[in-house]
């Protein structure tokens, strides 16, 4: 049972990431019926939001260490955070150590404004091209985002950590009346899950109580009679879009502690993540959450010790074979809806 | 018995009852109108004689054989070529390639794997091709692309693709909806030539009286999924029903 | 000629020319000159070129007829270079049995996957093929490592147990791939002058091939089972009720294309002895897409030019470094030359696949075509002058 309960959790981390990319590209196709294979892109330059934003927190100057020399008999001087000179030391210290949660205010209007600058200069004018088109110009876009990425942070993985009263694990186990010691899970991964809770809930309270929600909704629903109606809906989908990047975004801002940010982490994503929207069903918002977290519960589960001596490998394609299963048996998906992409 | 029967046919979609009991027969080198208003079930029927819909109960025989439960492509090699609402051709290839296809239907079937020959060696079916196109007066036009042509010419080059096929029976779906007066006569003589000059059973779904009461030699009233009448069309003009049904819808 | 008409004959005969004149014309730099490093008529990277084109073919006959976009056909590539390093330990360096061996082996995975990823089209078609391929990868670099040789890939070794022929070549070493006796990394070298050309037979095998492939290619195109693809991609509702079931057409479509990406990967490994799990990643079936798309979609010549543009441009593009930029622009006042410089340097070097998937987007998004498409344009345009400088009476035919 407790095994159970562990694998339940690691898989949270991993199906909270994939749950919000798919949130994403779902919101994107059923609005603008559009394939963005720049998604992960997105979620990687998400990541390097939070990269930029505590490298810039960090920047220093030196400083005399009052009372000290060198033994050259000169000042000693230490690196001092402008943090500190702004802030005070005490808050500069604090604002430093908690980059990584500060990032995502930084993060929610550079990539509302990325989505908006893409959908406009690019992805508007393949709105009535084959799906084909618009998967080739996102992916070459994505080469072109993740090599910008990689010409200024260079191509290894960039350490980013939570901060410190998030680190370390504890025993979650015990919590819940367990043997101590059995289930031990690190804060992080639960900070992601409960802010991907909170990103998921805000997303759908959005689309369920807000007129612009509405809209949309029906738009995806049904474009043309909604646009017959006299009701601007390029306008809301260009938002719709800035909303989805900044989904994917904050994904990717929060990812940073678990995995250290690399160029090509977008693209690792991205695969998976389709293959979620798909086993969710294409266009539908509930299907993309809750195969976001089923496929990254049933990956953690694939993984464990036992299951993989008993087929060996399988941690490595369970996915992929229930996309298979499902796209042949169901192709709408777990929740799609009938008729939407089903050839 | 005529050539196609379709024998208590039944479909249900969710809980409209779009065919309840539908019986018809069209019978052999004939030409069979299917009329009524709008929603009464006409496009269902069409589609569940070529094999895109299944009917909940119910039989469809088509000379001496079911229909039910074959794909398209298999129905249509049983000798069913259908004409749609809105043409459907090939528009990425050339008129005559449009006219090949229908050709290497015939004589290879559903499939065969003709990857070394060239096209340009099949002088039978080129020939063949090239004269139906001359009867629907589109040689000219045989090497212009099909998409870049004017619905008329679309229309036309359907009809030639289905009938280069030499369908026992043609099924055409309003063959002249959304056409010019003058592109609805031309269609209607190519029709009557048609009948009259080959071995070939129309039936035909039209809302333009004009065409059906030029064409049709029997005619089926079709309304809420059930025929209302069956007759000639001498007798379906004055017929009280008739008037009902459509009136009824207009008022 | 060859059962082709004279245009494609001709096509034919051009590509011919170009291959086997490869050796000259890539090498336009004497051995001496500081220019040197920019020739590209180096054996190696010679057969990358012919060895591409031969797997871009091969996806343009899926793509370009059908319409297909498959994101796994690296998957193909893998299972033919495995293949063929199998039949290498086991039967014979000979590389016919090899190569057989790898386009078969490829063509059974092709028809496995394609039965299953036909069953849907677009954006689906495209995901399944991609995670059928990824599939593939994981599998090749993990639980198959008694085959697949895992992460270190499959190489060759002393204790192989080799049917026919030695099991180690005279000195003791591993023997190499060969044809009857002609070795594949045998090669000749020109001296004209300053400059050096080299002929390499690995080389001229694989192009032999690449025509042959080319060949067919034409074949398909032109015939009967060509069009039906083209009417595929066309309308696939209308071929259903003109009685053709387009799903073997697709299926042989897909076979066919995956056989060429075998026979691509049994080359590539009939040249170099080892195949690894990273010929099947993802990313490479995008590279594929990439070549054909850049060449020109359904076009003959197109995949052929863009296997060779992209692997040109890889290999001049990332060999241009920062001091050579300085050399080039010396000629600039010394801050603008450090501008310039700046300006062009991260598209160069290690950043050469930014520029691949700028020009990539470019060319998606104003020339469809491709580099045919761009080429047609231009010499359109070009006629259209000289029509406007004759200004003569006549109107032009309508065709």
């Amino acid at each position: 049972m407790d095994a159970i309960i562990l694998q339940i959790l690691n898989g949270l981390d991993k199906g909270s990431a994939y749950a919000l990319i798919a949130l994403g590209l779902t919101l994107i196709f059923g609005t603008l019926g559009v394939v963005n294979f720049a998604h992960g892109a997105l979620f990687m330059i998400g990541a390097f939001c939070a990269v930029t934003l505590s490298r810039l927190l960090s920047l220093s100057h030196e400083v005399a260490v009052p009372g000290e020399v060198d033994f050259l008999g000169n000042p000693a001087m230490r690196d001092q955070p402008y943090a500190y000179d702004i802030f005070g030391e005490a808050w500069g210290a604090h604002i430093i150590d908690w980059a990584v949660p500060l990032s995502i205010l930084f993060a929610i209007p550079v990539m509302i404004l990325i989505g908006v600058i893409m959908e406009r200069g690019l992805i508007k004018h393949f709105y009535k091209r084959p799906h084909a088109d618009q998967i080739l110009v996102t992916f070459g876009l994505a080469i072109v985002l993740q090599e910008i990425i990689k010409y200024y942070y260079g191509a290894n993985p960039i350490p980013t950590p939570a901060p410190e009263a998030f680190t370390g694990s504890f025993d979650f186990g015990a919590l819940i009346g367990f043997e101590a010691n059995t289930i031990i899970y690190p804060y992080w991964r639960l900070v992601y899950f409960a802010f991907a809770a909170i990103v998921i809930g805000a997303v759908f309270a959005f689309l369920q109580f807000t007129t612009f929600g509405m809209v949309v909704r029906a738009g995806m629903a049904d474009r043309e009679t909604v646009g017959l109606l006299g009701i601007n809906i390029d306008k809301r989908f260009t938002i719709m879009f800035g909303l989805a990047a900044a989904v994917a975004g904050l994904a990717g801002v929060m990812y940073t502690p678990i995995n250290s940010p690399n160029y090509h982490m977008g693209m690792d994503f991205l695969v998976l993540s389709f293959v979620v929207v798909v086993v969710g069903g294409m266009g539908s918002l509930p299907g993309a959450v809750l195969a976001g977290f089923l496929l990254g519960i049933l990956e953690s589960f694939a993984s464990m010790r036992e299951v993989i001596n008993i087929i060996p490998g399988i941690n490595q394609v369970i996915i992929y074979l229930v996309a298979i299963v499902i796209l042949l048996t169901r192709p709408r998906g777990l929740m799609g809806r009938k008729g939407v992409m089903e050839d | 018995m005529g050539i196609l029967d379709v024998k208590d046919v039944n479909k249900r979609f969710g809980g409209l009852q779009a065919l309840g009991n539908v019986n018809l027969s069209v019978a052999e080198n004939g030409c069979h109108a299917i009329i009524g208003p709008n929603g009464a079930g006409k496009s269902t029927l069409l589609n569940c004689l070529v094999g895109k819909l299944i009917p909940d109960t119910g039989s469809v025989m088509f000379d001496g054989q079911s229909v039910l439960g074959r794909t398209p492509f298999e129905i249509n090699q049983m000798g069913i070529s259908r004409v749609f609402q809105t043409p459907e051709i090939f528009g990425d290839l050339t008129v005559m390639e449009n006219m090949l296809i229908p050709c290497f239907a015939r004589r290879d079937g559903s499939f065969a794997l003709h990857g070394i020959r060239s096209v340009v060696s099949e002088g039978e079916l080129r020939s063949q091709a090239e004269q139906m196109l001359e009867e629907v007066n589109m040689l000219d036009k045989r090497h212009m692309h099909s998409s870049s042509m004017s619905r008329g010419d679309k229309r036309r080059l359907e009809m030639a693709m289905c009938l280069v096929q030499n369908p026992k029976l043609l099924l055409l779906d309003e063959p002249t909806a959304g056409m010019a007066r003058a592109d609805t006569n031309n269609t209607i003589e190519l029709l009557k030539e048609i009948k009259e000059t080959r071995n070939i059973t129309i039936a035909i779904i039209e809302h333009d009286m004009h065409v059906v009461f030029s064409l049709a030699d029997r005619i089926t009233v079709l309304a809420q999924g059930t025929p209302l009448v069956e007759d000639s069309p001498e007798n379906i003009k004055g017929h009280p029903k008739v008037k009902e049904a459509y009136l009824g819808e207009a008022a | 000629m060859f059962g082709l008409d004279k245009k494609d004959a001709s096509l034919l005969l051009v590509v011919a020319a170009l291959v086997v004149f490869a050796p000259f014309f890539l090498n336009p730099f004497p051995e001496a000159s500081g220019w040197a490093q920019f020739n590209a008529g180096y054996p190696d990277l010679m057969q990358r070129f012919v060895i591409f084109g031969i797997f871009a073919i091969g996806f343009n006959i899926l793509f370009g007829l059908t319409g297909y976009l498959s994101f796994g056909h690296a998957a193909f590539l893998g299972v033919g270079s495995y293949a063929a390093v199998w039949m290498f330990k086991l039967l014979s360096m000979n590389v016919i049995p090899a190569i057989i061996l790898a386009v078969i082996a490829a063509g059974v995975f092709a028809l496995i996957i394609g039965y299953v990823s036909l069953r849907r089209s677009g954006i689906y078609f495209s995901i399944l093929t991609l995670a059928f391929a990824q599939m593939s990868f994981a599998l090749a670099y993990s639980v198959l490592t008694p085959i697949t040789g895992g992460e270190t890939g499959l190489q060759l070794a002393l204790d192989d147990p080799r049917i026919l022929g030695g099991l180690s070549s005279s000195d003791g070493n591993i023997p190499v791939p060969g044809l009857f006796g002609l070795e594949m990394r045998d090669s000749s070298k020109l001296v004209l002058g300053g400059w050096v050309f080299t002929f390499n037979f690995g080389y001229y095998f694989s192009a032999l091939i690449m025509l042959l492939s080319f060949y067919l290619s034409i074949r398909i195109f032109r015939s009967p089972f060509g069009m039906m693809l083209r009417a595929v991609k066309s309308n696939q509702q209308r071929l259903n009720y003109t009685g053709v079931n387009p799903r073997p057409y697709t299926l042989a479509a897909f076979v066919i294309s995956g056989m060429y990406a075998g026979l691509a990967g049994g080359l590539m490994a009939s040249m170099d002895p080892l195949a690894g799990a990273e010929r099947m990643f993802w990313t490479a079936s995008g590279e594929v897409v990439l070549m054909t798309i850049l060449g020109g979609v359904g076009t003959l010549i197109g995949p052929v030019l863009g296997a060779g543009m992209i692997k040109y441009m890889e290999n001049i593009i990332s060999k241009i470094n920062s001091d050579i930029l300085h050399t080039w622009f010396a000629f600039l006042p010394d801050g603008l030359e450090d501008a310039v410089v700046a300006m062009i340097y991260p598209f160069i070097g290690k950043g050469w696949h930014l520029t691949l998937g700028i020009v990539f987007m470019l060319v998606v998004i104003f020339l469809p075509g491709g580099l045919v498409e761009g080429g047609q344009r231009l010499a359109g345009l070009f006629r259209r002058k000289k029509t406007d400088e004759s200004k003569t009476a006549t109107t032009e035919p309508a065709e």
